[in-house]
């Protein structure tokens, strides 16, 4: 029993002691590090996939050691849960001693004065009590304490610069502050990407199924969004000559709350930088794109129209990769209507180039589009129950003769092209979308407030000096006094001397004997 | 806006003279290094001046080593150093200044500016403290990872003026940015005085070591404290930059952390520096440890800089 308590106690020492806690300080460093060096699943899963496979066994490994995901990991939280029990234990007993020292006198005077790193002398026709009454005039602003010594002199002791510690303490504490607000921010936060088409079409916050993608905290089930709407109407982005962007802007509307039931819509402009801030989420503009439009006209002469965005394969020059598929209208058999289902999938140009019948792009603005298109037609699979990509058409499909191939054309807007079947596929134009992210995290402003904290207790703490100075005044037999002055930074010694040189020659100086 | 190309030119001119003036500062500096004959304790006639206070019987301080009469040689190589290096702090600042003219923003968009800019922080940084300091001698080895970063600068992460894009227009560009440069300029002087304690400190505990350089460089003593108090003022202003950084990220790009590569190398150079200071305050740790830590530290500021911009892929679009 008391051997448990002894380990307990040398255990909780060893966690607390200044050594283990820069230790632990340096094994988090070490820790963070290959976060930065190796691609992570919560910033882009697609570059840890190539990883892995590239690497082999290496690869697994480090996966299974949760190296990709590194600030998740047991391992880390591991450091950091340490350091934080460790910050809590040296903490607190810190805080008692303050406030013990906050209360307590400055300490007695020393013997010898001289010894001191600073020091000074001088001897006055004042009585010790001038002196002294001279000297706390003077110390005004630092702690004092006066006695009487026994061979007849009198001594203050001095001390100032409390508010380091309190500085020190406050950085601290902050700090434990911003840990925990981040842990409940990591419960309780969700983000949510969505693509819209920026021609007045809508998005709302009300479930998880709106959203391309939703990532909630470890708390959060999807079911309590906060509602609000968001309408994009327009997307305008700016380009200097070299096709480098200059500024993106959505003019989008939005409402909440009462607004929702009064069904009105206020404006605001969306930009990078400007994320919109409503009922505590955020929506930001991340991305943008094109979703060229296509008519299909089948050989009944039922048409349908559709616009879906299709994704950016190169930032720079916004060429544009997607499958538009339609569903051959009226058709109810459903085996029928696998032979006859169209996607219409290729390239899309926004400034187009054609070498050789192949279209690239040389500008991201919308000055001259096109689209390089294969026309397909059979089984789409998108009845087979399998979930497939907006972006791209089943493969596999296409192996298996099941989807195929019957046009490949290069379009301008207004182009057509005429099928074997009389059906006709024409490219009508083209919308831009927007991608937009919602982000929720209550307890974000507690975690800057307590940043701003940290700051300013790590201003104070290590601008602040806690230093000590003494004054003697001792009867010299002869009717004079001998005054004594010296002074003892508490921390760095460096930089006390200016302040102390000042003093001490007011001290010593004014009835200095010659 | 559009930029201004002539404007441009002069800049990207008075650039490469700053680093050529530089450079010739530093052959001049270790002249006078080479030079100096040794220090011989008796005649370490000056004192430390630590932020303008004399600190008496802190010990031999960073001395004049030798006051000879007239002014000797290296003497005058020194303070043709000196002026060499306010020569080369004037034409680097002009050449900022034109790239902000020249396009329209505050000059520090891309890594080539953030990298001239944090080399005229730490060439400032170092005419300040020589004159509060006395480590002229030195000059040559704070000079010399000033004009390696800036011809680095002016070659490989060469970037032509050009206005910054959509992400990088805001004014927290101006904060955040400004506050990283200039703690990134700061740091390089410790950085480097570390490194020279080290030398100093073997050289004191085995005099066969560093036989020529060790004699010639200050106390370790000063030279500790040097890096100290250089380190405490630019610490709380790296940690106002990363906060900054956290508060613009959250306007850009949607939240506040998101251990993106640029991110997590400042969280670990912040987190090395924090354990410089308490490595000052635990027993066993100070003196040699620390100094390790501090040069340690700036490491990984100049690896955030190089590194992560060229290799790693980020969200921080400098590069
Ligand atoms: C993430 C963890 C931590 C960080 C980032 C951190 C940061 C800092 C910083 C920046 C200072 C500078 C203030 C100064 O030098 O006066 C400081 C001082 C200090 N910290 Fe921490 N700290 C951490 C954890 C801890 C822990 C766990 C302990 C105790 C075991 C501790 C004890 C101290 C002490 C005693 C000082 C005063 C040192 C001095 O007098 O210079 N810290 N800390």
């Amino acid at each position: 029993m008391n051997r448990a308590l002894a380990f307990a106690r040398n255990t909780w020492r060893g966690l607390t002691s200044m050594r283990t806690a820069l230790i632990l300080l340096f094994l988090l460093a070490l820790a963070a590090m290959p976060g930065a060096l190796l691609p992570q699943r919560s910033l882009n899963l697609p570059r840890v996939n190539d990883y892995i496979a590239a690497h082999g066994w290496w690869g697994r490994l480090l996966d299974r050691f949760e190296f990709f995901d590194v600030y998740a990991s047991v391992w880390f939280s591991a450091i950091y849960l340490l350091l934080f029990i460790s910050l809590v234990g040296c903490l607190l007993p810190r805080t008692f001693d303050y406030a013990k020292a906050a209360r307590a006198k400055p300490v007695l005077t020393p013997r010898n004065l001289s010894r001191l790193p600073h020091h000074g002398t001088a001897t006055t026709d004042d009585t010790p009590e001038q002196v002294l009454a001279a000297a706390k005039t003077r110390l005004k602003g630092w702690r004092l304490v006066e006695r009487a010594e026994d061979d007849g002199g009198r001594s203050v002791s001095a001390e100032r610069g409390y508010l380091r510690e309190a500085g020190n303490l406050v950085f601290h504490f902050a700090m434990l502050g911003l840990i925990v607000a981040l842990a409940i921010g990591k419960m309780l936060n969700y983000e949510g990407q969505v693509i819209v088409l920026a021609d007045g079409s809508q998005f709302c916050n009300s479930g998880t199924a709106g959203y391309d993608s939703f990532r909630p905290g470890l708390r959060v089930d999807g079911t309590d969004l906060d509602p609000f709407c968001v309408r994009v109407n327009s997307f305008e982005a700016k380009y200097l000559p070299n096709g480098q962007a200059d500024q993106f802007t959505a003019k989008i509307d939005y409402q909440a709350g009462a607004d929702l039931d009064a069904d009105t819509w206020r404006p605001y402009e969306l930009r990078v930088n400007d994320p919109l801030r409503v009922v505590g989420d955020r929506v930001y503009l991340l991305g943008q794109g094109y979703a060229p439009t296509f008519t299909v006209t089948f050989p009944d002469g039922q048409s349908r129209t559709q616009t879906i965005q299709w994704r950016t394969v190169d930032p720079l020059t916004l060429l544009s990769e997607g499958a538009t598929k339609f569903d051959p209208p009226g058709v109810t058999d459903p085996a029928e209507r696998r032979k006859r289902q169209i996607a219409v999938t290729g390239l899309f140009a926004p400034t187009a180039q054609i070498t050789d019948r192949l279209l690239t792009s040389v500008y991201p603005d919308l000055r001259d589009p096109a689209v390089a298109v294969d026309v397909m037609r059979g089984d789409l699979g998108t009845e087979s129950g399998r979930s497939q990509s907006i972006f791209e058409i089943d493969r596999s499909l296409v192996d298996d003769g099941r989807l195929t191939r019957v046009a490949r054309e290069n379009l301008k807007p207004g182009g057509v092209i005429t099928l074997d079947d009389g059906t006709r596929v024409s490219f009508d134009g083209v919308r831009r979308w927007v991608s937009l992210q919602v982000s929720h995290d209550p307890t974000q402003l507690w975690v800057l407030v307590c940043a701003l904290t940290m700051i300013l207790g790590l201003g104070v703490s290590l601008t602040v000096k806690r230093r000590r100075l003494w004054v003697r005044a001792t009867p010299d037999g002869e009717g004079r006094t001998v005054v004594r002055v010296g002074g003892l930074a508490r921390t760095d010694q460096a930089g006390y001397g200016e302040e102390f040189n000042r003093i001490a020659a007011q001290l010593l100086s004014p009835r200095r004997v010659p | 806006m559009p930029v201004n190309d002539t404007l441009a030119n002069y800049s990207d001119w008075l650039y490469r003279a700053a680093a050529l003036v530089y450079l010739f500062a530093m052959i001049f500096y270790t002249v006078e290094q080479a030079f100096t004959r040794k220090a011989k304790r008796s005649e370490q006639a000056r004192e430390l001046v630590g932020a303008g206070a004399p600190v008496e019987s802190a010990g031999p301080a960073i001395g004049r080593i030798e006051e000879q009469p007239g002014r000797d040689r290296p003497e005058r190589f020194g303070r043709m150093a000196v002026a060499l290096t306010v020569l080369g702090a004037l034409l680097h600042l002009s050449s900022i200044v034109l790239r902000g003219v020249a396009t329209g923003r505050a000059p520090w968009g891309n890594m080539y500016e953030y990298g001239a800019a944090a080399m005229f922080v730490a060439v400032v940084t170092w005419l300040v403290l020589m004159r509060k300091f006395e480590v002229r001698r030195l000059g040559a080895f704070v000079l010399t990872p000033v004009v390696i970063l800036m011809f680095l600068g002016g070659t490989a992460l060469y970037t032509a003026a050009a206005p910054v894009q959509p992400a990088l227009q805001s004014y927290w560009l101006v904060v955040h940015v400004s506050a990283a440069i200039l703690s990134s300029g700061l740091f390089l002087v410790p950085g480097v005085v570390s490194l020279l304690y080290l030398v100093k400190v073997r050289h004191d505990r085995d005099p066969a070591k560093f036989a020529r350089l060790g004699p010639r460089l200050p106390e370790a003593d000063a030279l500790d404290r040097l890096a100290y108090r250089t380190t405490i003022f630019a610490f709380p202003i790296y940690t106002f930059g990363i906060i900054c950084g956290a508060i613009w990220a959250e306007a850009a790009w949607g939240r506040f952390w998101g251990w993106d590569p640029k991110e997590t190398v400042a969280f670990v150079a912040w987190v090395v520096y924090a354990g410089y200071l308490h490595s000052r305050a635990t027993a066993g740790w100070r003196g040699s440890r620390a100094a390790v830590i501090n040069s340690v530290a700036f490491g990984m500021v100049v690896f955030n800089l190089f590194f992560i911009n060229l290799v790693i892929a980020g969200l921080h679009s400098y590069a």
